[in-house]
């Protein structure tokens, strides 16, 4: 009995943490190369949901789960260039500012338009199903879950390894003035890296509403830990993101078990250790927090 | 004396004026003198966070934990420890600052966004606290159960519970007297450091100047102050709220600052009653009120970065 609530919450944390590893990975993307702290990130994975559950009843959950996040993307390619160019180069306290009212009139706007109360989106039925009766609590759509995670963040790091954009994005993240001496656009580098964080916000926004349902402050909770998970892994590297965000997922999973009223406070434990033992945290490479 | 200094006494002159006056203005003018007792508590705060923010030039996010904190202390005191308001006040005062003390230290070598970053993460640590411990805290529905006592002058027992205007005065006081030390401060060479940090920190280095220790006295100075605050605000409402902990409640602040004017002693305050005011009258006609104050945050930081004071003082010049 006691391996299997410790096996359930173990399952429990790494599909939060997965989703925590997607939300991280786009605010870390356009924290390292553009210096902005996306605060209305929750608020794209919000857009991100409502815009699967608007369109599914016309595209299936199979379309929606494609599109909706290439819609978000648009979205925030467009916020990009309207709201948050003009601020490059400025106090990061800007940004900050601005994305944080942002994140405010998207959470009141989807309240407006779509209703205070959770919506439902439909997922296909033989991902619902349980695999079995002893492992009751592994839905297929959990393992799907974990499985789109795991493309999605696979496909983000042969991105940024092989492609053309991705080894840009990597040289910027170091040093942009150099990438903008060598004659590469650096503003159409940041939009397009602002819209790939964008997109992995409303990936992880459908993938919630199929588990979750919809509600518009469901990315606000998802915000803090994200940020802990890039803080926890090293701010600057994204694989210290990725093993930062499954590392807390699995941290409050397991402390739930034992100490349940804890399980949320674990995780700010985890990010004083780490900033106690090792400021630049796991995977951050010496000086690049100061 | 030449004309600046002249001035400078006028304009300060003016502010204490209007001040000291407010409960007698502000009610013909439709507002209740309540409302002046919260936006002075409030500047009081965004006043805080721009000596760390405006004049030392460090992003805290988080600062909203100090206050909440401050806001704890003094309800805890008054509940559970001592029926003094005085003894509140200083209790909530050295919890914030404390905290903020210990917390500074692991935060001083962080810079820019990753300061600001790490602030936010660790405000909410308190947040998380209040919300979870609900047997000494209240937890979601806050700490109740405490009222501001009377002030004991030793000749005569002053009412602040009932009397508004009393109350009012009360906090003016307190209000005077923290704004005189961080202005003291401010002159002070201390103060002059922290502006140089701000200029120019690899240059103050250079000048055998401790940044980090700097960085970390201004923070600690700034959580007292924060916690100051949090204290006089548990008075006002006579209640502690775990959102007043929340890192929602450091972007109000931030905002108030930069919205009057983080470059100016004064600006945070005109911020904060700016801010207060129109989220009062906003909340009253619309449900929608959060829409409005997000909108209001995008159109200062672009088009007033340099708050109302800025854009008074670049306009006339």
């Amino acid at each position: 009995m006691m391996t299997q609530l410790l096996l359930f919450n173990v399952t429990n944390g790494l599909i939060i943490g997965a989703f925590y590893v997607l939300m991280a990975l786009g605010l870390s993307l356009i924290l390292n190369l553009s210096n902005v702290i996306n605060f209305a990130h929750g608020g794209f994975l919000v857009i991100g949901g409502y815009i699967a559950y608007a369109i599914s009843p016309y595209v299936g959950f199979w379309g929606a789960l494609l599109l909706a996040p290439l819609l978000t993307a648009v979205i925030g390619l467009a916020v990009e260039r309207v709201l948050i160019r003009p601020l490059y180069g400025r106090d990061p306290l800007y940004s900050l500012l601005l994305t944080f009212g942002l994140a405010f009139m998207i959470e009141d706007g989807t309240r407006f338009i779509f209703g205070p109360q959770g919506k439902p989106v439909a997922i296909p039925a033989f991902l619902a199903q349980p695999l079995s009766n002893e492992l009751f609590f592994i839905t297929g759509y959990r393992l799907f879950m974990v499985a789109v995670v795991f493309v999605a963040v696979a496909l983000l790091f042969l991105l940024l390894r092989y492609t053309r954009l991705g080894v840009r994005i990597r040289a910027g993240t170091l040093d942009l003035e150099t990438v903008a001496a060598l004659g590469i656009n650096v503003r159409m580098l940041r939009s397009l890296n602002f819209a790939v964080g964008i997109f992995l916000a409303g990936l992880s926004g459908v993938l919630a509403a199929g588990q979750l349902g919809l509600e518009p402050t469901m990315g606000t909770g998802l915000l803090m830990p994200s940020f802990i998970a890039i803080i926890v892994g090293g701010i600057g590297s994204l694989p210290g993101t990725l093993a930062g965000g499954l590392l807390i997922g699995v941290a409050s999973g397991v402390t739930a078990v034992f100490f349940p009223a804890a399980s949320e406070a674990v995780i700010y434990v985890m990010m004083a250790v780490i900033l106690l033992t090792r400021p630049r945290g796991l995977f951050g490479e010496e000086g690049m927090m100061s | 004396m030449t004309a600046e200094p002249i001035r400078k006494l006028i304009v300060l002159a003016a502010i204490w004026i209007v001040l000291l006056l407010a409960p007698f203005w502000m009610v013909p003018l439709g507002g209740y003198t309540a409302l002046a007792t919260r936006v002075l508590v409030l500047g009081l705060a965004a006043m805080s966070l721009n000596f760390l923010l405006g004049f030392t030039g460090v992003l805290s996010f988080g600062h909203a934990a100090y206050f909440g904190l401050g806001a704890y202390g003094a309800g805890l005191t008054l509940k559970y420890l001592a029926l003094s308001t005085p003894l509140a006040v200083v209790a909530g005062m050295l919890l914030g600052g404390l905290c903020g003390a210990i917390l500074g230290m692991l935060l001083v070598r962080r810079r820019g966004v990753y300061f600001a970053m790490v602030t936010i993460a660790f405000g909410q640590v308190f947040y998380y606290i209040a919300f979870q411990w609900s047997s000494l805290t209240g937890g979601d529905d806050g700490l109740r159960g405490f009222s501001r006592q009377p002030l004991d002058l030793g000749l005569i027992k002053l009412d602040i519970l009932t009397d508004a205007n009393n109350f009012y005065y009360f906090v003016l006081f307190c209000f005077a007297l923290a704004v005189g030390v961080m202005g003291f401060i401010l002159r002070s060479p201390f103060g002059r450091t922290m502006i140089a940090i701000r200029e120019n920190e690899r240059r103050s280095r250079f000048l055998g100047i401790p940044v980090e220790r700097h960085i970390w006295i201004a923070f600690t100075l700034s959580c007292f102050f924060m916690g100051f605050a949090g204290a006089l605000y548990a008075l006002v409402n006579n209640f502690a709220d775990p959102r007043g902990l929340h890192y929602s409640q450091s972007g109000d602040f931030v905002m108030m600052a930069v919205m009057g004017g983080m470059r100016s002693f004064w600006g945070p305050l005109l911020g904060a009653a700016v801010f207060v005011v129109l989220q009062d009258y906003l909340s009253s006609i619309t449900v929608n009120w959060m829409s409005f104050v997000g909108l209001l945050f995008i159109l200062v930081v672009l088009f007033f970065p340099r708050g109302l004071l800025g854009f008074f003082q670049r306009s006339k010049a």
